[in-house]
Protein backbone atom coordinates (compact mmCIF):
# COMPACT_ATOMS: atom_id res chain seq x y z
CA UNK A 1 0.00 0.00 0.00
CA UNK A 2 1.26 3.24 -1.43
CA UNK A 3 1.01 6.69 0.33
CA UNK A 4 0.86 9.47 -1.96
CA UNK A 5 1.75 12.99 -0.58
CA UNK A 6 1.95 16.01 -2.41
CA UNK A 7 1.66 18.83 0.38
CA UNK A 8 2.23 22.84 0.58
CA UNK A 9 1.95 24.56 4.01
CA UNK A 10 3.17 28.25 4.82
CA UNK A 11 3.95 28.64 8.43
CA UNK A 12 5.10 32.19 9.28
CA UNK A 13 7.29 33.23 7.03
CA UNK A 14 8.18 29.10 6.36
CA UNK A 15 7.02 27.04 3.52
CA UNK A 16 6.57 23.70 4.01
CA UNK A 17 6.44 21.63 0.39
CA UNK A 18 6.65 18.11 -0.15
CA UNK A 19 6.05 15.80 -2.85
CA UNK A 20 6.52 12.14 -2.34
CA UNK A 21 5.30 8.55 -2.63
CA UNK A 22 6.48 5.98 0.19
CA UNK A 23 6.36 2.12 -0.57
CA UNK A 24 5.76 -0.80 1.59
CA UNK A 25 8.54 -0.60 4.32
CA UNK A 26 10.07 2.28 6.12
CA UNK A 27 10.33 5.34 4.70
CA UNK A 28 12.43 7.75 5.77
CA UNK A 29 12.09 11.78 5.99
CA UNK A 30 15.81 12.28 6.54
CA UNK A 31 16.78 16.13 7.01
CA UNK A 32 18.07 18.85 9.46
CA UNK A 33 15.96 20.06 12.24
CA UNK A 34 13.80 23.17 11.04
CA UNK A 35 12.62 21.88 7.96
CA UNK A 36 9.59 20.56 8.49
CA UNK A 37 9.45 16.82 8.82
CA UNK A 38 7.16 16.83 12.31
CA UNK A 39 5.06 19.42 10.01
CA UNK A 40 4.56 16.38 7.38
CA UNK A 41 3.96 13.91 9.48
CA UNK A 42 1.13 16.15 11.29
CA UNK A 43 -0.60 17.05 7.66
CA UNK A 44 -0.76 12.98 7.20
CA UNK A 45 -2.10 12.68 10.62
CA UNK A 46 -4.88 15.41 10.09
CA UNK A 47 -3.45 17.47 13.15
CA UNK A 48 -1.98 20.06 10.67
CA UNK A 49 -4.09 21.47 7.24
CA UNK A 50 -2.07 21.44 4.48
CA UNK A 51 -2.58 24.63 2.55
CA UNK A 52 -3.19 22.87 -0.82
CA UNK A 53 -1.95 19.23 -2.39
CA UNK A 54 -3.69 15.59 -1.68
CA UNK A 55 -2.61 12.59 0.79
CA UNK A 56 -4.04 9.11 0.09
CA UNK A 57 -3.26 5.68 1.40
CA UNK A 58 -3.87 3.42 -0.96
CA UNK A 59 -6.91 3.92 -3.03
CA UNK A 60 -8.03 6.09 0.92
CA UNK A 61 -8.28 9.81 0.29
CA UNK A 62 -7.50 11.27 3.67
CA UNK A 63 -7.04 14.95 2.28
CA UNK A 64 -7.25 16.96 -1.02
CA UNK A 65 -10.11 17.52 -3.73
CA UNK A 66 -12.58 18.97 -1.19
CA UNK A 67 -11.93 15.82 1.30
CA UNK A 68 -10.26 16.75 4.74
CA UNK A 69 -10.77 14.04 7.15
CA UNK A 70 -10.70 14.48 10.94
CA UNK A 71 -7.77 12.82 12.71
CA UNK A 72 -10.15 10.02 14.13
CA UNK A 73 -11.61 9.07 11.23
CA UNK A 74 -8.11 8.32 8.64
CA UNK A 75 -6.85 5.05 10.95
CA UNK A 76 -3.31 6.20 10.82
CA UNK A 77 -0.84 5.15 14.06
CA UNK A 78 1.41 8.12 15.36
CA UNK A 79 4.19 7.38 17.62
CA UNK A 80 5.15 10.93 19.03
CA UNK A 81 8.97 11.74 20.01
CA UNK A 82 7.81 12.43 23.34
CA UNK A 83 5.90 8.94 24.15
CA UNK A 84 2.68 11.28 24.92
CA UNK A 85 1.15 8.94 26.86
CA UNK A 86 -2.14 10.05 29.34
CA UNK A 87 -0.66 10.64 32.46
CA UNK A 88 -4.24 9.95 34.51
CA UNK A 89 -4.47 6.31 32.74
CA UNK A 90 -2.42 3.58 33.73
CA UNK A 91 -0.74 1.80 31.41
CA UNK A 92 -3.38 -0.85 30.08
CA UNK A 93 -5.92 2.04 29.98
CA UNK A 94 -3.38 3.98 27.15
CA UNK A 95 -2.75 0.75 25.19
CA UNK A 96 -6.98 -0.13 24.89
CA UNK A 97 -7.60 3.85 23.98
CA UNK A 98 -7.41 3.66 20.77
CA UNK A 99 -8.69 -0.08 20.15
CA UNK A 100 -11.97 0.50 22.40
CA UNK A 101 -12.86 3.20 19.51
CA UNK A 102 -12.05 1.19 16.19
CA UNK A 103 -14.57 -0.86 14.74
CA UNK A 104 -13.81 -4.42 15.94
CA UNK A 105 -13.83 -5.73 12.39
CA UNK A 106 -10.81 -2.98 11.30
CA UNK A 107 -8.79 -4.33 14.17
CA UNK A 108 -5.94 -6.33 13.11
CA UNK A 109 -3.70 -6.85 17.01
CA UNK A 110 -5.59 -8.28 20.50
CA UNK A 111 -4.21 -6.42 23.59
CA UNK A 112 -2.50 -9.64 24.43
CA UNK A 113 -0.75 -10.17 21.14
CA UNK A 114 0.33 -6.28 21.62
CA UNK A 115 1.86 -6.83 24.97
CA UNK A 116 3.72 -9.86 23.67
CA UNK A 117 5.19 -8.37 21.02
CA UNK A 118 6.25 -5.60 22.68
CA UNK A 119 7.26 -7.57 26.13
CA UNK A 120 5.49 -4.96 28.13
CA UNK A 121 3.52 -7.38 30.17
CA UNK A 122 4.56 -6.16 33.37
CA UNK A 123 4.23 -2.82 33.03
CA UNK A 124 0.00 -2.98 32.76
CA UNK A 125 -0.52 -1.72 35.71
CA UNK A 126 1.26 0.99 36.00
CA UNK A 127 0.80 4.87 35.93
CA UNK A 128 3.17 6.36 32.62
CA UNK A 129 5.03 8.56 34.96
CA UNK A 130 6.53 5.83 36.71
CA UNK A 131 7.65 4.37 33.52
CA UNK A 132 11.39 4.55 32.05
CA UNK A 133 12.10 6.21 28.64
CA UNK A 134 12.36 3.05 26.75
CA UNK A 135 9.44 1.38 28.38
CA UNK A 136 6.97 4.19 27.47
CA UNK A 137 7.86 4.48 23.94
CA UNK A 138 6.95 0.75 23.90
CA UNK A 139 3.48 1.82 25.67
CA UNK A 140 2.93 4.20 22.86
CA UNK A 141 3.78 2.05 19.85
CA UNK A 142 1.20 -0.99 21.82
CA UNK A 143 -1.45 2.24 21.71
CA UNK A 144 -0.90 3.39 18.05
CA UNK A 145 -0.59 -0.19 16.71
CA UNK A 146 -3.69 -1.51 18.68
CA UNK A 147 -5.73 1.42 16.50
CA UNK A 148 -5.38 -1.31 13.90
CA UNK A 149 -3.74 1.40 11.59
CA UNK A 150 -3.00 1.41 7.73
CA UNK A 151 -0.09 3.11 8.55
CA UNK A 152 2.59 4.27 11.08
CA UNK A 153 4.19 7.41 11.64
CA UNK A 154 7.15 7.48 13.99
CA UNK A 155 8.61 11.44 14.73
CA UNK A 156 12.09 11.11 15.89
CA UNK A 157 11.37 7.47 18.48
CA UNK A 158 14.84 6.94 19.39
CA UNK A 159 15.42 10.65 20.03
CA UNK A 160 14.85 10.59 24.22
CA UNK A 161 16.29 7.53 24.62
CA UNK A 162 20.02 6.32 25.78
CA UNK A 163 21.85 4.11 23.23
CA UNK A 164 20.97 0.54 25.10
CA UNK A 165 17.15 1.25 24.80
CA UNK A 166 17.69 2.84 21.02
CA UNK A 167 18.57 -0.84 20.01
CA UNK A 168 15.84 -2.18 21.81
CA UNK A 169 13.64 -0.09 20.43
CA UNK A 170 15.04 -0.20 17.03
CA UNK A 171 14.87 -3.90 16.85
CA UNK A 172 10.71 -3.52 17.48
CA UNK A 173 10.66 -1.14 14.93
CA UNK A 174 12.34 -3.90 12.63
CA UNK A 175 10.16 -6.33 13.81
CA UNK A 176 6.75 -4.03 13.13
CA UNK A 177 8.18 -3.56 9.28
CA UNK A 178 9.37 -7.28 8.94
CA UNK A 179 6.67 -9.05 10.79
CA UNK A 180 3.96 -6.80 10.73
CA UNK A 181 4.42 -5.91 7.38
CA UNK A 182 3.34 -2.26 8.28
CA UNK A 183 3.96 0.80 6.05
CA UNK A 184 6.17 3.51 8.17
CA UNK A 185 6.89 6.98 7.58
CA UNK A 186 9.60 7.68 9.60
CA UNK A 187 11.05 11.27 10.58
CA UNK A 188 14.71 11.57 11.81
CA UNK A 189 18.22 13.80 11.18
CA UNK A 190 20.12 10.77 12.51
CA UNK A 191 22.09 9.16 10.18
CA UNK A 192 22.86 5.75 11.63
CA UNK A 193 19.33 5.18 12.45
CA UNK A 194 17.91 5.53 9.03
CA UNK A 195 20.88 3.53 7.58
CA UNK A 196 19.93 0.56 9.80
CA UNK A 197 16.10 0.97 9.52
CA UNK A 198 14.64 2.44 6.26
CA UNK A 199 14.14 0.47 3.06
CA UNK A 200 13.71 4.02 1.15
CA UNK A 201 14.73 7.86 2.19
CA UNK A 202 14.02 10.65 1.27
CA UNK A 203 16.01 13.63 1.97
CA UNK A 204 14.52 16.64 2.64
CA UNK A 205 16.64 20.18 2.66
CA UNK A 206 15.57 23.84 3.07
CA UNK B 1 -22.09 25.81 71.41
CA UNK B 2 -24.04 26.59 69.27
CA UNK B 3 -27.80 27.65 69.33
CA UNK B 4 -30.72 26.42 67.40
CA UNK B 5 -30.97 29.82 66.11
CA UNK B 6 -27.13 29.33 65.21
CA UNK B 7 -27.56 26.24 63.85
CA UNK B 8 -30.02 27.36 61.51
CA UNK B 9 -27.88 30.47 60.42
CA UNK B 10 -25.12 27.79 59.46
CA UNK B 11 -27.49 25.14 57.58
CA UNK B 12 -29.13 28.40 55.31
CA UNK B 13 -25.37 29.91 54.75
CA UNK B 14 -24.13 26.08 53.51
CA UNK B 15 -27.69 25.49 51.77
CA UNK B 16 -27.12 28.70 49.66
CA UNK B 17 -23.77 28.46 49.07
CA UNK B 18 -23.64 24.94 47.87
CA UNK B 19 -27.00 25.61 46.21
CA UNK B 20 -24.88 28.92 44.69
CA UNK B 21 -21.90 26.94 43.20
CA UNK B 22 -23.75 23.86 42.04
CA UNK B 23 -25.71 25.89 40.03
CA UNK B 24 -23.07 28.26 38.76
CA UNK B 25 -20.33 25.22 37.83
CA UNK B 26 -22.08 24.64 34.26
CA UNK B 27 -21.76 28.31 33.32
CA UNK B 28 -18.15 29.35 34.99
CA UNK B 29 -17.08 26.06 32.82
CA UNK B 30 -18.25 26.71 29.92
CA UNK B 31 -16.92 30.49 30.27
CA UNK B 32 -13.51 29.38 31.13
CA UNK B 33 -13.35 27.45 28.62
CA UNK B 34 -14.59 29.79 26.41
CA UNK B 35 -11.88 32.37 27.25
CA UNK B 36 -9.07 29.75 27.54
CA UNK B 37 -9.10 28.24 24.42
CA UNK B 38 -11.44 30.41 22.26
CA UNK B 39 -10.59 33.78 20.34
CA UNK B 40 -13.69 35.70 19.08
CA UNK B 41 -14.63 39.01 18.91
CA UNK B 42 -16.27 40.71 22.40
CA UNK B 43 -13.20 38.24 24.19
CA UNK B 44 -11.94 41.26 26.03
CA UNK B 45 -15.34 42.44 26.86
CA UNK B 46 -16.84 39.20 27.93
CA UNK B 47 -13.59 38.58 30.35
CA UNK B 48 -14.55 42.11 31.63
CA UNK B 49 -17.93 40.94 32.59
CA UNK B 50 -17.23 38.28 34.04
CA UNK B 51 -14.24 39.66 36.50
CA UNK B 52 -16.90 42.86 37.22
CA UNK B 53 -18.07 41.55 40.18
CA UNK B 54 -14.86 41.00 41.59
CA UNK B 55 -14.09 45.00 41.43
CA UNK B 56 -17.33 46.65 41.86
CA UNK B 57 -18.45 47.53 45.42
CA UNK B 58 -20.71 45.10 46.22
CA UNK B 59 -23.40 46.95 46.95
CA UNK B 60 -23.69 48.49 43.04
CA UNK B 61 -24.06 44.54 42.50
CA UNK B 62 -27.13 44.13 44.66
CA UNK B 63 -28.55 47.72 43.56
CA UNK B 64 -28.13 46.11 39.57
CA UNK B 65 -29.53 42.39 40.80
CA UNK B 66 -32.43 44.16 42.58
CA UNK B 67 -32.81 46.50 39.28
CA UNK B 68 -33.05 43.24 37.08
CA UNK B 69 -35.13 40.82 39.50
CA UNK B 70 -37.44 43.43 40.98
CA UNK B 71 -40.82 43.14 40.11
CA UNK B 72 -40.66 45.97 37.62
CA UNK B 73 -37.18 44.28 36.09
CA UNK B 74 -37.07 43.03 33.08
CA UNK B 75 -35.63 39.49 34.62
CA UNK B 76 -37.77 39.94 37.40
CA UNK B 77 -41.01 40.11 35.11
CA UNK B 78 -40.33 37.11 33.36
CA UNK B 79 -39.97 34.92 36.16
CA UNK B 80 -43.09 35.96 37.50
CA UNK B 81 -45.05 35.85 34.70
CA UNK B 82 -43.27 32.41 33.40
CA UNK B 83 -42.47 30.76 36.48
CA UNK B 84 -44.60 32.65 39.48
CA UNK B 85 -41.16 32.92 40.98
CA UNK B 86 -39.96 35.92 43.03
CA UNK B 87 -36.38 35.83 44.49
CA UNK B 88 -36.58 39.12 45.69
CA UNK B 89 -36.37 38.68 49.72
CA UNK B 90 -36.17 35.14 49.19
CA UNK B 91 -33.34 32.83 50.27
CA UNK B 92 -33.25 31.63 46.58
CA UNK B 93 -32.12 35.19 45.62
CA UNK B 94 -29.36 35.22 48.31
CA UNK B 95 -27.70 31.76 46.22
CA UNK B 96 -28.34 33.81 43.07
CA UNK B 97 -26.18 37.01 44.69
CA UNK B 98 -23.40 34.63 46.04
CA UNK B 99 -23.07 33.11 42.57
CA UNK B 100 -22.65 35.96 40.82
CA UNK B 101 -20.12 37.02 43.40
CA UNK B 102 -18.15 33.49 43.21
CA UNK B 103 -18.41 33.16 39.64
CA UNK B 104 -15.19 35.56 38.62
CA UNK B 105 -13.33 33.15 41.07
CA UNK B 106 -14.37 29.96 39.68
CA UNK B 107 -14.07 31.20 36.52
CA UNK B 108 -10.20 32.01 36.84
CA UNK B 109 -9.40 28.76 38.77
CA UNK B 110 -11.10 26.52 36.04
CA UNK B 111 -9.44 28.69 33.20
CA UNK B 112 -5.91 28.47 34.73
CA UNK B 113 -6.23 24.52 34.95
CA UNK B 114 -7.79 24.37 31.17
CA UNK B 115 -4.74 26.80 30.45
CA UNK B 116 -2.35 23.93 31.75
CA UNK B 117 -3.90 21.08 29.88
CA UNK B 118 -1.27 20.13 27.25
CA UNK B 119 -2.90 20.23 23.90
CA UNK B 120 -0.81 17.68 21.89
CA UNK B 121 -3.09 14.79 23.94
CA UNK B 122 -5.76 16.05 23.08
CA UNK B 123 -3.94 15.82 19.20
CA UNK B 124 -2.60 12.45 20.42
CA UNK B 125 -6.25 10.91 21.60
CA UNK B 126 -8.00 12.49 18.14
CA UNK B 127 -4.80 9.94 16.14
CA UNK B 128 -6.08 7.30 18.11
CA UNK B 129 -9.96 7.38 17.13
CA UNK B 130 -11.54 10.40 19.49
CA UNK B 131 -13.74 12.36 18.23
CA UNK B 132 -13.65 16.18 19.55
CA UNK B 133 -16.39 15.31 22.25
CA UNK B 134 -14.89 11.66 23.37
CA UNK B 135 -11.55 13.48 23.37
CA UNK B 136 -13.20 16.39 25.83
CA UNK B 137 -14.80 13.43 28.23
CA UNK B 138 -11.96 11.09 28.56
CA UNK B 139 -8.56 13.33 28.05
CA UNK B 140 -9.31 17.32 28.38
CA UNK B 141 -11.81 17.14 31.78
CA UNK B 142 -10.55 14.79 33.68
CA UNK B 143 -6.59 17.11 33.39
CA UNK B 144 -8.53 19.96 34.41
CA UNK B 145 -10.97 17.99 37.29
CA UNK B 146 -8.50 18.84 40.15
CA UNK B 147 -9.22 22.73 39.23
CA UNK B 148 -12.61 22.36 38.62
CA UNK B 149 -13.15 20.62 42.11
CA UNK B 150 -10.99 23.59 43.32
CA UNK B 151 -13.02 26.07 41.56
CA UNK B 152 -15.93 24.57 43.82
CA UNK B 153 -14.31 24.80 47.28
CA UNK B 154 -12.92 28.76 46.74
CA UNK B 155 -16.61 29.74 45.09
CA UNK B 156 -18.48 27.96 48.24
CA UNK B 157 -16.22 29.77 50.03
CA UNK B 158 -16.93 33.06 48.42
CA UNK B 159 -20.32 32.19 48.41
CA UNK B 160 -20.92 31.59 52.03
CA UNK B 161 -18.56 35.04 53.22
CA UNK B 162 -21.32 36.80 50.60
CA UNK B 163 -23.04 40.32 52.20
CA UNK B 164 -23.05 43.18 50.08
CA UNK B 165 -24.92 42.17 47.49
CA UNK B 166 -26.85 39.71 49.14
CA UNK B 167 -28.34 42.36 52.19
CA UNK B 168 -28.79 45.32 49.41
CA UNK B 169 -30.45 42.40 47.47
CA UNK B 170 -32.23 40.35 49.31
CA UNK B 171 -32.34 42.05 52.59
CA UNK B 172 -31.52 40.42 56.10
CA UNK B 173 -34.47 38.50 56.82
CA UNK B 174 -34.06 35.90 60.28
CA UNK B 175 -34.69 32.20 58.48
CA UNK B 176 -34.73 33.43 54.67
CA UNK B 177 -31.85 35.51 54.18
CA UNK B 178 -29.57 36.03 57.04
CA UNK B 179 -26.77 33.90 56.50
CA UNK B 180 -23.52 33.87 58.73
CA UNK B 181 -22.08 37.41 57.69
CA UNK B 182 -25.56 38.91 57.90
CA UNK B 183 -25.84 37.70 61.24
CA UNK B 184 -22.82 38.67 62.21
CA UNK B 185 -23.76 42.21 61.05
CA UNK B 186 -27.07 41.69 62.83
CA UNK B 187 -26.00 40.64 66.19
CA UNK B 188 -22.92 43.44 66.42
CA UNK B 189 -26.48 46.32 66.50
CA UNK B 190 -27.38 44.44 69.53
CA UNK B 191 -25.84 45.02 72.72
CA UNK B 192 -24.52 42.11 75.09
CA UNK B 193 -24.55 39.55 72.20
CA UNK B 194 -21.02 39.73 71.25
CA UNK B 195 -20.82 35.71 72.53
CA UNK B 196 -22.52 34.93 69.49
CA UNK B 197 -20.56 37.20 67.36
CA UNK B 198 -17.64 35.65 68.27
CA UNK B 199 -18.61 32.46 67.92
CA UNK B 200 -20.41 33.10 64.09
CA UNK B 201 -16.71 34.78 63.16
CA UNK B 202 -14.67 31.69 64.77
CA UNK B 203 -17.14 29.20 62.57
CA UNK B 204 -16.49 31.88 59.39
CA UNK B 205 -12.97 32.37 59.97
CA UNK B 206 -12.59 28.05 60.31
CA UNK B 207 -15.19 27.02 56.93
CA UNK B 208 -12.85 29.90 55.12
CA UNK B 209 -9.66 28.85 55.87
CA UNK B 210 -10.47 25.09 55.20
CA UNK B 211 -11.88 25.65 51.67
CA UNK B 212 -9.10 27.62 50.99
CA UNK B 213 -6.60 24.73 52.69
CA UNK B 214 -8.35 21.85 50.50
CA UNK B 215 -8.36 24.30 46.97
CA UNK B 216 -4.76 24.40 47.56
CA UNK B 217 -4.44 20.69 47.87
CA UNK B 218 -6.77 20.24 45.20
CA UNK B 219 -4.15 22.58 42.67
CA UNK B 220 -1.28 20.92 43.80
CA UNK B 221 -2.48 17.51 43.58
CA UNK B 222 -2.95 17.62 39.86
CA UNK B 223 -1.80 14.37 38.82
CA UNK B 224 0.96 13.63 41.51
CA UNK B 225 -0.48 11.73 43.60
CA UNK B 226 -1.67 8.99 40.96
CA UNK B 227 2.24 8.86 39.92
CA UNK B 228 3.36 8.37 43.50
CA UNK B 229 0.44 5.37 44.28
CA UNK B 230 1.66 4.11 40.64
CA UNK B 231 4.61 3.45 41.78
Amino acid sequence: MAIDIDVEKRLGDRLIAARFSAGPGLTALFGPSGVGKTSILNMVAGLLRPDRGHIRIGARALFGDGIDLPPEARRIGYVFQDGRLFPHRRVRANLVYGHDLTDPAKRWMSLDEAVDFLGIGDLLGRWPASLSGGEAQRVAIGRALLRGPDCLLMDEPLSSLDAARRGDIMAVIERIRDELKLPILYVSHDRAEVDRLATSVIALDT
Amino acid sequence: MLSAEEWGIVALSLKVGGIAVLATLPLAFALAWLLARRSFPGRVLLDGLVHLPLVLPPVVTGWLLLIAFGPFGPAGRWLESWFGVSLMFRWTGAALAAAIMALPLMVRAMRLSIEGIDRRLEGAARTLGAGRWHCFWTISLPLALPGVLAALVLGFARSIGEFGATITFVSNIPGETRTLPLAIYSALQVPGAEAMVTRLALLSVALSLGALVLSEWLVRRTHGGRRLRGD
